[in-house]
């Protein structure tokens, strides 16, 4: 590989670990959102049972 | 929790569509890049992080933007759902920025053989830009979160933005000019194919910009909705 091949391998490979980097981020918040609301929802089953 | 902030949340949502065009348009900004653009005559191959490096960059400038106009929203109708918008726009200008940086010292250790000179007036100044924003988040989470963070938040990220057209007219003012000025008053200093080339990786960038936006601002709508039942069903 070329001295410039290499320096744009870096540059790509930088811009797609970054943004890999940031959505795998997004798809582990939203996995922990995916839990709590699966809790809020055993949560609110618990009370119904209350109200009736 | 109303209606419209759940359709706001995560229903009819057009983020699996715009995820979709966006990896799209980068696939084909990418193609385009690779076996169609021509090889510069100056800079050989490295010259192709242009297409990415430059975009990258202008989006950075345009979520400061954004995130200034929807702090100037927040401030102005006082409506908190702009505060969420306003910090979303500010953190994808602050990862852009991270990019920017980033790609550019490559292409300046390619071209040039450093990989920043303070000298250069240009790199500097994005890099302040860059800065500022970072501060952004410290200013931010040391208030406790309500309207009072909101507002000074909204103010900071305003008065920012007067650091955008300062780094943006620096890479056409300044005299030492290392770092390459493609866009003159005669046009762009490319041939047409260059020129469609980029213009589809801008398109691409900006649009999974627009997605990650909208992506990120989902799960932060879904994360307060869920707060304020937690709160509510604990009661």
């Amino acid at each position: 590989m070329s001295g410039g091949e290499k320096y744009l391998a870096a540059a790509y490979t930088v811009i797609f670990v970054t943004l890999l980097v940031y959505v795998a981020i997004i798809a582990a918040k939203l996995s922990r959102l995916e839990r709590e609301t699966a809790e809020l929802a055993g949560l609110a089953q618990e009370r119904r049972p209350d109200r009736g | 929790m109303s209606t419209s902030s759940l359709n706001r949340s995560g229903f009819g949502s057009p983020v699996p569509l715009l995820a979709v065009l966006a990896s799209g348009l980068v696939g084909i900004a990418l193609a385009l890049v690779f076996f169609v653009a021509p090889e510069d005559a100056d800079q050989g191959l490295s010259q192709k992080i242009f297409y990415f490096h430059v975009p990258i960059a202008l989006t950075a400038y345009a979520c400061f933007g954004w995130g200034a106009f929807k702090a100037l929203l927040l401030l102005w109708r006082k409506e908190e759902r702009y505060d969420l918008e306003s910090y979303v726009a500010v953190h994808q200008g602050t990862i852009f920025g991270a990019l920017t940086l980033a790609t550019g010292s490559i292409w300046a250790k390619a071209s040039w053989g450093h990989w920043w000179l303070w000298s250069e007036n240009q790199l500097v100044l994005f890099l302040v830009l860059f800065l500022f924003y970072s501060a952004y988040f410290m200013l931010r989470f040391s208030i406790e979160e309500g309207p009072r963070r909101a507002n000074i938040s909204a103010v900071y990220a305003l008065f920012g933005i007067a650091l955008v057209p300062v780094s943006f007219l620096a890479i056409r003012l300044a005299e030492n000019v290392i770092h390459p000025t493609v866009f003159t008053r005669e046009g762009p200093q490319m041939t047409g194919t260059m020129f469609f080339t980029f213009c589809v990786a801008w398109v691409a960038i900006s649009a999974l910009a627009y997605a990650l936006y909208r992506l990120e601002l989902l799960g932060k709508r879904l994360d307060s909705n869920l707060r304020e039942l937690r709160e509510a069903l604990s009661s």
